[in-house]
């Protein structure tokens, strides 16, 4: 949870100065989700994630530093600079795609999860998903047909409060996402996603379900972005003070520290480490070389 | 007269049309935003990229309707609503969320007036930026118009400027048949002289936007932009050729293209998407079918590569048709 946050956080200075080329959507803010998921889960198991993906690969164990490269379009990025912050991939990893078009991840994660079934080998796959998403038709079908076909597919829906620039109160029109999906016929949880163990407890459950041949279920995760929908939205629709509050009650990583679980020495060590990988991520990615224009027209098809 | 952007522009069109016609209405993810937020501002973005600024204060939540990500229904919802008598314009926030709304386009929309035998018309508008090189990456950077050419039943439009999109889009607004209105990102900032009152472009009359003998460029959107610069580099070197900028793909203003080639006997197409069946490729058959008497050189085709837009600046550089590439073909087709 605390390589995604830094990695988020120092995304957040270094977008500023102008170096980091497109479109990022950062995570902070919602680490426990993907966390709390992704350590339920081995790299048999498969992900698909969404354009805010950043915490979801890390959580799935992509490596920091081939993400960083790949967000400053190097040529040793994860993707060889041509997928960007929005299209962050690691198969080996079982992560099958950040993605750029709201619920176009379920399908596939359908898809994946029938590919689990034939294997019959216990694996499962994860949608990851907002509370945007969960009003495109690409998702009703993908729950649709994970139910008819009892297909090992977990939806995450991550309720960040809006869906853009647009709040959920306003566009999930029965205001309940956890109680939509159990009208698919699916089991469904709502969860606190600032809350690690409430969420990797509810995702221990549905996976040792989906494991055992009992079909999809979905987790409502209640969160917060600490940023805009992309860096530089002026996040006009938000109360001026509600990050700051949410920075103060919804803070996964304080709530780790609350819990015990470690001791504050552990936990001090572990945020200096990751202080430093993560300076080492972009001083390394911010020397790497750019990509060569022989890369221009490769990887189009598998055979040219 | 006053300089606007092309943001501004298609901004005013929208404007003067919804104040002109109450049958105008606007829907879309974000198009005033702020619904269900915190901060209780109920526009709190005008759109994305600002092109539905001040439409909400002015005509209100019932004809400035912010929806859910939901694509299909946006498209379609408008679909219904022009069939039930209103005159939609819906925002498909990047071209290509085309994909998610294809069926809508392709088997809906375009469909209607043939199939039930002219009886009916769906005058919907849906308006939808695109194009590369602001490093949004393979799924936010596509033009797709091409696609939605080929399609019998669709008018499309990609402006070049902010004074013909506003004529443009009054124009789409007005008319009877379904329009997909393509606004390159790269040209929200740019700024044209731009009259504050109503007019409209009428739809399959192409720009000659510059005059000459040596041969005929046709370009357009953002390579229009190109093109010119590309002009300005020849012209120094004594090359002055007609610069033809369609406006609209479908219907296209084949008249002009071939009586320009007549005069100069040699074609470049500049077009920012991949070759293959592209408008470039269109414009080429139309020239080698009906004007090929006239032609002295092979036709010139200046397009991205086939492949997706890739991410990093690096390559996107490369992937977009430039300036130089430009002045480089006319070169070679002129020396031929």
């Amino acid at each position: 949870m605390k390589i995604i946050r830094e990695f988020e956080e120092r995304l957040h200075v270094e977008i500023a100065t102008g170096e980091i080329p497109g479109f990022t959507h950062l995570y902070a803010g919602q680490e426990a989700v993907a966390v709390g998921v992704c350590t339920a889960l081995t790299d048999s198991d498969y992900i698909v994630s969404t354009h805010r993906g950043h915490g979801h690969c890390i959580a799935k164990g992509c490596d920091v530093g081939a993400m960083m490269k790949e967000i400053y379009g190097r040529r040793d990025g994860l993707c060889k600079g041509k997928g960007g912050s929005m299209h962050i991939a690691d198969f080996d990893k079982g992560m099958l795609g950040a993605n750029a078009i709201v619920g176009a991840g379920p399908p596939l994660a359908v898809g994946a999860a029938i590919a689990c079934k034939l294997r019959g080998d216990g694996s499962v796959s994860v949608a990851f998903g907002g509370d945007g998403s969960c009003n495109q038709g690409t998702v009703f079908e993908a729950m649709n047909l994970a139910v008819v076909l009892q297909a090992p597919t977990l939806f995450v829906f991550e309720n960040n409060g809006y869906s853009e620039h647009t709040g959920a109160s306003y566009a999930v029109g029965s205001k309940d996402i956890t109680a939509r999906s159990r009208g698919f016929g699916m089991p469904a949880e709502r969860v606190d996603g600032s809350d690690f163990f409430a969420v990797y407890e509810a995702m221990l459950r549905a996976v040792a379900r989906a494991r055992a041949g009992g079909g999809p279920s979905a987790i409502e995760a209640t969160t917060t972005r600490f940023y805009g929908h992309f860096e530089g939205d002026p996040q006009r629709y938000r109360a001026k003070d509600e990050v700051a509050q949410q920075r103060q009650t919804m803070d996964c990583l304080k709530r780790f520290r609350e819990s015990g679980a470690l001791s504050p020495a552990e936990l001090d060590g572990i945020d200096a480490e990751v202080l430093g990988l993560i300076d080492e991520c972009v001083a390394a990615a911010k020397a790497a070389p750019l990509p060569p224009l022989s890369e221009l027209t490769t990887d189009v098809y598998v055979s040219y | 007269m006053a300089q606007l952007s092309m943001r501004d522009a298609v901004n005013q069109a929208l404007h003067q049309e919804m104040a002109r016609d109450s049958r105008v209405i606007v829907l879309g993810e974000d198009v005033s935003g702020g619904a269900g937020g915190t901060s209780g501002e109920r526009e709190a973005s005008g759109g994305i990229f600002g092109v539905t600024k001040g439409l909400l204060p002015r005509f209100g939540a019932g004809r400035v309707i912010d929806t859910p990500i939901s694509e299909s229904a946006i498209v379609g919802a408008a679909a219904g609503a022009a069939l039930a008598g209103l005159r939609p314009v819906a925002e498909l926030m990047f071209a290509d969320f085309v994909g998610v709304c294809m069926d809508q386009l392709y088997n809906q929309i375009a469909k209607f007036r043939y199939m039930f035998g002219g009886k009916s018309s769906c005058p919907v508008v849906i308006r939808t930026a695109m194009g590369a090189g602001m490093n949004m990456g393979a799924q936010h950077s596509q033009t797709i118009y091409a696609l939605l050419t080929a399609i019998p039943g669709l008018k499309i439009v990609v402006p070049s400027n902010a004074h013909d999109a506003k004529g443009l889009m009054i124009q789409a607004i007005r008319d009877d048949d379904p329009v997909v209105f393509f606004e390159h990102k790269a040209l929200y900032p740019r700024k044209a002289e731009v009259p504050e009152a109503p007019y409209t472009i009428a739809f399959g009359e192409a720009n000659l936007v510059r005059e000459g003998e040596a041969a005929t460029v046709v370009a357009l959107g953002r390579m229009v932009t190109f093109a010119e610069k590309a002009l300005d580099g020849l012209a120094k070197d004594g090359i002055y050729c007609d610069l033809i900028d369609p406006r609209t793909t479908s219907p296209l203003d084949e008249e002009t293209i071939l009586e320009s080639v007549e005069n100069t006997g040699r074609l470049v197409v500049v077009d920012e998407s991949p070759p293959r069946c592209s408008v470039a490729a269109d414009i080429a058959a139309l020239v080698a079918s009906r004007g090929f008497a006239s032609l002295r050189a092979p036709v010139g085709l200046v397009t991205a590569p086939h492949a997706p837009i890739p991410f990093s600046p690096a390559l996107e550089r490369a992937w977009v048709p430039g300036p130089q590439a430009i002045e480089a073909a006319i070169r070679k087709v002129v020396s031929q």
